[in-house]
């Protein structure tokens, strides 16, 4: 290879180097550029290609059937302007973040700790509780849970033991969003073995040196155990807000993909799938996942710049 | 100030598996005693039931003469300076030290004062706004004493404190928590693996194997009179020469020939003789046997001969000054008879 690079190559002027570079990239690097070439078209013509067409499409009108129509900032205009479903979609995926994160967090958290103490069986119990996350997001989770908080479910068969008589929680504007938000929480498997790995980070002679300084467990968790741990709830809070952000398929399962009772479990991508999916408006659709990726990179920006605040890391 | 410490038939056990197997000691108060045993002696586990960091299992433990086995930890008097130094790596210094006061909730100024205290005593007060992991390995030892020493504790407890640091700095640090002791005053235990660390810095070393007290006393102690086997190898380095021996009438037969001892030699298998009490040639003392120089380490100040008797046993020799010996060339070993030690088929001394 370098023989062959040296006869045609140096001192033969512009032309001849040109065509050696030519030579060597096509011998050297041509076959690792072929098995890359998979991934390339996959990134480029399912990843970056669609993300540019859609940006395109977000200053058009588009409707599947005739060719888009350039309108400007149009979209992003009505968006904000003259668009209540937006912003009652907006709303109530504001909700869905701004509660379910925290309450799965913490949540996680906490069976994190309880099984962190070294018990029997952990591996089983760490199984189990992570199996909601998977089934989770599926459709057949979303169907169940249906049932669950239907007028005659499992929730209100088990008040009516006690004597009441509750509503159908899905179908009631102020709880059906909630049922959501507790489907989202019930799925706190892959926080909770984050944060699980986190624990066990911690030194036990951390503990101990607070022990015998005389702090109570409370005091422990709160001066030692929450601010070690801040690099994983760094992580899982961004992790689990972009999930958050994006969810879709319970809202659409329970609410038969209306976001009904009145709008109350109306996500942003279920209104953002129902203008494009619903109604092939795919240019003013387009325009809200731009938004939307606008709020969530806001958001993550954000957490990064308060993060150095918040986050202790060691060493 | 001082307090005393006395453990009564103390044992630990792990469900069936006896891991200490009841151990009696006194410790006067002020004394700086050392634990000191091969990994896996118990001589950690003892110092973390003393501390309460771990259950008793069985026994009495007794602090200023109270029965302290089902006090908790923080309400025992007691500070501890751990192996990892156990820093609170998202404080600085200044909070790793005034941790135990708030959490006790003592006044602000008072805890100022005493961490400022503190920080004089271990030159650390540069140091205060300073994160652990900006501080070298020296350094967070210190914090780490300081913070035993901000809570004012009757007893101080330190469990291998000195092991994650060099050499140099290691004796260092040995020497300042020796003159801690002097100026504090407090009881003090400390566990190490370390005989050198022990024979320095100990009033009254504590010589551990496998769960039970091997011997107990003043370091030269220990080292004069050891009690049996293990402890003669233990302290002291480099360590006992330990050769087979046979009680003949009259005499020991060692090493190939008889070496005649003004003492009771019966029962003796084994003769020990320290390194540091063999002399070569030079006609002092009482003949050993005739050994081949294998190799010699010069130190300097000493020189150290690793020699094989006549029958095929070890020899370590120590002698003072720069010597010069021929490899492979036989040599004459001699001994001052009042400084051997002869123990019998069990490993047990035999009095002289």
């Amino acid at each position: 290879m370098t023989a062959r690079s040296l006869e045609s190559g140096a001192p033969l002027g512009e032309r001849a180097a040109t065509s050696s570079l030519w030579t060597r990239i096509w011998q050297n690097d041509a076959p690792g550029y072929l098995f890359l070439l998979p991934w390339f078209i996959g990134f480029f013509g399912l990843t970056i290609g669609p993300i540019i067409t859609s940006f395109y499409l977000s200053f058009t009108d588009f409707d599947l059937l005739t060719s888009p129509e350039w309108v400007g900032a149009n979209n992003y205009i009505r968006m904000f302007t003259n668009d209540p479903k937006f912003w009652a979609s907006m709303r109530v995926t504001m909700m869905f973040v701004i509660f379910s994160v925290p309450l799965k967090l913490a949540f996680a958290l906490g069976v994190a700790m309880l099984l962190n103490r070294g018990m029997r069986g952990l591996p089983l119990y760490r199984a189990l509780f992570y199996l909601p996350s998977l089934l989770g997001a599926s459709v057949a989770i979303a169907i169940l849970w249906r049932q669950i908080f239907a007028r005659d479910g499992l929730v209100n068969d088990f008040l009516s033991i006690f004597g009441i008589v509750g509503p159908s929680w899905i179908s009631t504007p102020q709880y059906s969003l909630w049922t959501i938000i507790i489907l989202a929480v019930w799925q706190f498997g892959s926080p909770m073995i984050i944060f699980l790995a986190g624990l066990r980070q911690i030194p036990q002679d951390m503990y101990e040196a607070a022990s015998l300084d005389g702090a109570s467990r409370w005091r422990q968790f709160i001066k030692i155990t929450l601010p070690l741990l801040t690099p994983v709830v760094f992580f899982n809070a961004i992790i689990q807000t972009i999930e958050a952000f994006k969810s879709f398929t319970p809202a659409f399962i329970i609410s038969g993909g209306t976001g009904n009772p009145i709008n109350s479990t109306l996500f942003y991508t279920l209104y953002l799938y129902q203008e494009a999916f619903g109604f092939f408006r795919m240019g003013y659709a387009s325009a809200l996942a731009w938004v939307l990726l606008a709020l969530v990179g806001m958001f993550t920006a954000f957490s990064f710049l308060t993060s150095k605040y918040w986050v202790h890391y060691d060493e | 100030m001082a307090t005393p410490i006395e453990l009564r038939k103390i044992v630990k056990a792990y469900g069936d598996v006896e891991v200490i197997h009841g151990i009696d000691l006194n410790i006067d108060p002020g004394d700086f005693t050392v634990f000191v045993g091969p990994s896996g002696c118990g001589k950690s586990t003892l110092l973390r039931m003393i501390a309460g960091l771990e259950p008793i299992s069985g026994g009495d433990l007794l602090i200023d003469g109270q029965r302290m086995n089902e006090v908790p930890a923080a309400r025992r008097g007691i500070a501890m300076v751990f192996q990892s130094y156990a820093l609170y790596p998202h404080m600085n210094v200044y909070q790793n030290l005034a941790f135990g006061l708030e959490t006790a909730k003592a006044p602000k100024e008072e805890i100022k004062q005493r961490v400022q205290r503190a920080a004089e005593i271990l030159q650390i007060v540069p140091l205060l706004q300073r994160k652990p992991k900006q501080l070298s390995g020296g350094q967070r030892q210190r914090v780490a004493i300081g913070r035993a020493i901000v809570r004012e504790p009757k007893i101080f407890l330190f469990d291998e404190p000195l092991s994650n640091l060099d050499a140099e700095l290691r004796v260092q640090m040995r020497v300042e928590i020796a003159k801690l002791h002097n100026d504090l005053g407090n009881t003090m235990i400390y566990v190490t693996h370390d005989q050198v660390e022990a024979m320095t810095m100990a009033d009254k070393i504590v010589v551990l194997r496998l769960g039970v007290i091997e011997q107990a006393g003043a370091p030269l102690e220990l080292y004069n009179s050891p009690r049996n086997l293990f402890v003669a190898g233990f302290i002291g380095s480099p360590k006992m020469n330990f050769l087979t021996a046979a009680a003949e009438a009259g005499g020991l037969r060692v090493a190939g020939g008889n070496l005649t001892l003004p003492r009771n030699v019966a029962g003796a298998v084994t003769l020990g003789v320290r390194p540091e009490h063999i002399t070569i040639a030079d006609g002092s003392g009482t003949k050993l046997a005739d050994v081949r120089v294998d190799l010699t380490e010069s130190l300097g100040g000493q020189t150290v001969v690793y020699a094989t008797t006549a029958d095929g046993q070890a020899l370590t020799i120590v002698l003072e000054g720069q010597r010069q010996f021929e490899l492979g060339s036989t040599v004459s070993a001699y001994i001052d008879p009042a400084r051997v030690h002869l123990f019998d088929a069990e490993g047990n001394a035999i009095a002289a």
